[in-house]
């Protein structure tokens, strides 16, 4: 079971787990803030409406394309 | 670095993977490049909370012992780079594929149409919300309501019920006429009425849209139109989608022509461009045996095995009209080009509001005076929903195609793109 750090706090999560269901499981489900400061969360599940993007281990990835891996560091506010 | 293939295939879907197996026998060197984080597409995708076919599952075991099959997993498509060469970005590098053939397997993504509350957190797409479940987002004892048009419906809500999930209603636009017309035809493809009745349930609704999503901070209910009445559900979340469209961006891009929404093809699969084919719901909404048949006959047309090939011809009739006899019944209504308020926010990325964009005489006016479709998606939401609501035809999409690393832009250094 893959344990990785969401926004400073630890979270263990199943095997195959994508980060988009960590932001759930481990947090209020959002992912990022809109340029006007709306909090938004996944909204097309697959890759498309970008509404996912975090900061993984620095750099921008989708969070519902990535699964999660030990020791991984996700933001969702940077 | 760089890497050849003589058939290049994008996308590993349930069309992808059968162009590659009907290929591979010839020994071709394959590479498939897909963008999710294993092969099987978005109807195959797997996850703690997935539940695969047996036919899914022997697609990938026998992908995997083609020792000419490479698959890249999690990789996207950034940019064509020349003559049959294109620039491509995974979680960790950038790198140029040059290929012989190529094969467009790039699937459909949801039409999402844009209504009150839409941006709200707790709101998905329909086919969202089962790919989201599939990657273990819990649901279990949420209130949950799925609306829009077509049988993907049914199949979300089937998968929320599953891990738990109370559905609550599932709103049908389509009228009863034409969704009970659609069932009579199910006989016809006896796999699909067995289906239909495993996931059909009784807070199914025809007749009945979504006017808005409520909440403040995050969703807390919906409001629906059903049945001539206004009704409001509580609700943990709600998962809209109003059918499938193509995902027809690289293809264009490789100056494929289009035919409609989708990419055009000829009885082998091949588009208008000499040694590029495409298959699946790329060419249109199908369904996934229409998109096994297509992508098989593909892989054989690509090989030059032209007699496979043909011999596959009736199958994908048959799938056709299944495919026909669907787009028909789920035809949206008008009513669903008015859900949007002034202040609704069309473009996601660029927050930019249905006020700033009704007038405008097309997408490229509307984008020039707004910035809508400027931002990270490049317009694949807001471009589909604007095609729906004003008849705004999407401009050929610019390189990069999807958000890009710098160092994978410097790849194009020696090969400046044409």
């Amino acid at each position: 079971m893959p344990e990785l750090m969401l926004d400073g706090r630890s979270l263990r999560v199943a095997e195959g787990t994508s980060v988009a269901a960590a932001l759930a499981l481990g947090s209020d489900g959002c992912s990022r803030t809109s340029v006007s400061g709306q909090r938004r969360a996944p909204l097309c599940g697959m890759g498309i409406c970008q509404e996912c993007r975090v900061t993984i281990d620095g750099r921008r990835r989708l969070a519902c394309q990535t699964l999660c891996r030990d020791g991984m560091q996700v933001e969702t506010r940077t | 670095m760089s890497e050849y293939a003589d058939v290049l295939i994008i996308g590993a879907g349930p069309a992808g993977m059968a162009a590659a197996l009907a290929a591979a026998p010839g020994g071709a060197r394959i590479v498939m490049l897909d963008d999710n984080p294993a092969p099987g597409g978005q109807i195959w995708r797997d996850g703690p909370q997935a539940n695969l076919p047996t036919l899914a599952r022997d697609l990938r075991d026998q992908l995997q012992r083609c020792d000419n099959i490479r698959v890249h997993s999690g990789a996207r498509v950034i940019a064509c780079a020349g003559p049959k060469q294109l620039l491509v970005e995974d979680a960790d590098r950038g790198w140029l594929i040059a290929y012989d053939k190529l094969i467009l397997c790039t699937g459909a993504r949801e039409l999402l149409l844009p209504f009150p509350g839409w941006t709200l957190p707790g709101v998905t797409g329909a086919g969202g919300l089962q790919a989201l479940i599939k990657g273990g987002l819990p649901v279990q004892g949420e209130r949950v309501v799925i609306a829009g048009s077509g049988p993907l419906l049914l199949a979300s809500a089937a998968t929320a019920k599953h891990k738990g999930a109370r559905v609550l209603r599932t709103a049908e636009q389509a009228s009863t006429a034409a969704v009970a017309g659609f069932a009579a035809q199910l006989p016809r493809w006896p796999n699909k009425l067995l289906q239909s009745f495993t996931l059909f349930d009784r807070h199914y609704r025809t007749g009945t849209h979504v006017l808005a999503a409520l909440g403040t901070e995050r969703l807390e209910g919906v409001r629906l139109q059903q049945q001539g009445k206004i009704v409001e559900l509580e609700c943990d979340r709600l998962a809209c989608g109003f059918g499938l469209i193509p995902n027809t961006q690289i293809g264009q891009a490789l100056g494929c022509d289009l035919d409609g929404h989708a990419l055009a093809v000829d009885t082998w699969q091949a588009t208008r461009r000499v040694d590029h084919y495409a298959a699946g719901e790329c060419t249109g909404f199908g369904g996934s045996e229409l998109a096994l048949v297509e992508g098989a006959i593909a892989g054989y047309a690509a090989v030059d095995d032209r007699q496979a090939a043909q011999a596959l011809f009736s199958r994908r009739a048959r799938w056709q009209g299944f495919a026909n006899a669907l787009n028909q019944a789920f035809a949206l209504g008008p009513q669903l080009k008015s859900l949007a308020q002034p202040d609704t926010l069309l473009c996601r990325c660029e927050d930019v509001p249905y006020a700033a964009l009704a007038g405008h005489a097309d997408w490229r006016e509307a984008k020039l005076a707004s910035r809508c479709g400027m931002g990270a998606c490049q317009g694949r939401v807001c471009g589909g929903a604007l095609q729906h609501l004003f008849g705004w035809q999407p401009s050929v999409p610019r390189p990069p195609f999807s958000p890009a690393r710098i160092e994978t832009l410097l790849c194009l250094d020696d090969n400046p793109p044409v």
